[in-house]
C-alpha cells in the first residue's frame, strides 16, 4: 500500500465511491438483464412464440 | 452487409452476444492493470502529492460522461431520421451509465478539489456545466419513466438530448471559453508541453481504455434488456387484447 499521508482520505475516497457506483450499476444491469431475459422466455413459452 | 442491419432486434441481439463475453473481458483487463499500475506503481506528482492518483479515475469518467451524451445524440438523430427502434433504445441504455460515469466525475473532483483548491465546490465554468449535464441526465431519465408511449418517450427524449448536447460540448471546453475558474485545462494533449507526464499518461490511457470499454460493454447489455422489455410490452399488450 503506498503512502497517502494526509491526502488518504481523498484518494481512497475517491477509489471507494467509484469501485461502490460502477459496482451498483455493473449488478443493476446484469440483473434486470436477467429477470427481464426471463420473463420474455415466460410469457413467449406461453404464447408459443420465440425471439433472442 | 450494410450497418443499418443491426437496427434490426433480432440481428443486434445475435451480435453482440458474440462480443459481449471479448468486451466484458477486456474491459476488466484494463481497468484492472490501469488501477493497479496507477495506484501502486505509480510516484506522487511534485506539486499535487499522492492526490494525483485520482486522476485515473476522474478524467476517464469525465471524459466518458461527456462522450456518453454525445453517443446519445448520434443515436437520437438517427431515430429521429430513420426510425430505428434500436437506435433509440440504445440512447435510453446509455443514459444510466452516463449519469453514474458524470456521478464519479463530480465525487472525485470534489475529493480532489477539497485539499488542492480548499474547497469541496466552486461555480466555476467547468464545474458548472458538468453539474447541468448531471441534471440533465436526469431529467433524460425521468422523462423516458414519464411517457407511456415508447415512440413518444424516444421522440420527447431525442429533442431533450439535442438541447442538452450544449452543456456536454460546454463542460469540454467551457476552460476554453471563459478563461476563469479553478478547474485547469485539458489533461490530455497533443501538444507534449501541455500534457501530463508520461509518468501518469500511459496508465492513465490504459485506464481510459478501460472506461470505453465498460461503457460500450454496459450499454450493448443494457440495449439487449431494452429491446427484450420493448418485445415483452408488446407481447404483454398481444396477449391482454386477445
Amino acid at each position: 500500500m503506498p503512502d497517502l499521508g494526509t491526502y488518504a482520505f481523498a484518494v481512497l475516497g475517491s477509489y471507494g465511491a467509484t469501485i461502490l457506483l460502477l459496482a451498483a450499476l455493473v449488478g443493476v444491469s446484469l440483473w434486470r438483464g436477467v429477470r427481464m431475459r426471463r420473463a420474455l422466455r415466460e410469457v413467449e413459452a406461453r404464447q408459443g412464440t420465440t425471439h433472442g | 452487409m450494410s450497418f443499418w442491419e443491426y437496427a434490426n432486434p433480432r440481428r443486434f441481439i445475435q451480435t453482440s452476444a458474440g462480443l459481449l463475453p471479448w468486451l466484458a473481458g477486456l474491459s476488466a483487463l484494463c481497468l484492472t492493470v490501469g488501477v493497479i499500475w496507477g495506484f501502486f506503481f505509480t510516484p506522487d506528482d511534485f506539486r499535487q502529492g499522492s492526490t494525483v492518483k485520482i486522476i485515473y479515475l476522474h478524467v476517464p469518467a469525465a471524459m466518458m460522461a461527456i462522450n456518453a451524451w454525445i453517443m446519445m445524440l448520434v443515436t437520437s438523430l438517427i431515430w429521429l431520421i430513420r426510425r430505428h427502434h434500436v437506435s433509440a433504445l440504445a440512447a435510453k441504455a446509455a443514459g444510466p451509465v452516463g449519469l453514474t460515469m458524470t456521478a464519479i466525475a463530480l465525487i472525485t473532483g470534489a475529493l480532489w478539489g477539497q485539499p488542492m483548491w480548499g474547497t469541496w465546490w466552486a461555480w466555476d465554468p467547468r464545474l458548472t456545466s458538468f453539474l447541468i449535464l448531471a441534471l440533465f441526465y436526469l431529467g433524460y431519465i425521468a422523462l423516458w419513466s414519464a411517457v407511456e408511449d415508447p415512440d413518444t418517450a424516444a421522440d420527447l427524449t431525442s429533442v431533450l438530448c439535442i438541447v442538452g448536447s450544449v452543456f456536454a460540448v460546454l463542460s469540454r471546453y467551457a476552460v476554453n471559453f471563459w478563461n476563469q475558474g479553478l478547474h485547469q485545462g485539458a489533461s490530455l494533449s497533443l501538444d507534449k508541453k501541455e500534457n501530463v507526464s508520461d509518468v501518469f499518461y500511459l496508465p492513465l490511457l490504459v485506464c481510459i481504455a478501460g472506461f470505453v470499454l465498460l461503457f460500450v460493454t454496459l450499454v450493448l447489455l443494457r440495449t439487449r434488456t431494452e429491446i427484450r422489455a420493448r418485445r415483452l410490452q408488446a407481447l404483454l399488450a398481444r396477449e391482454r387484447m386477445a
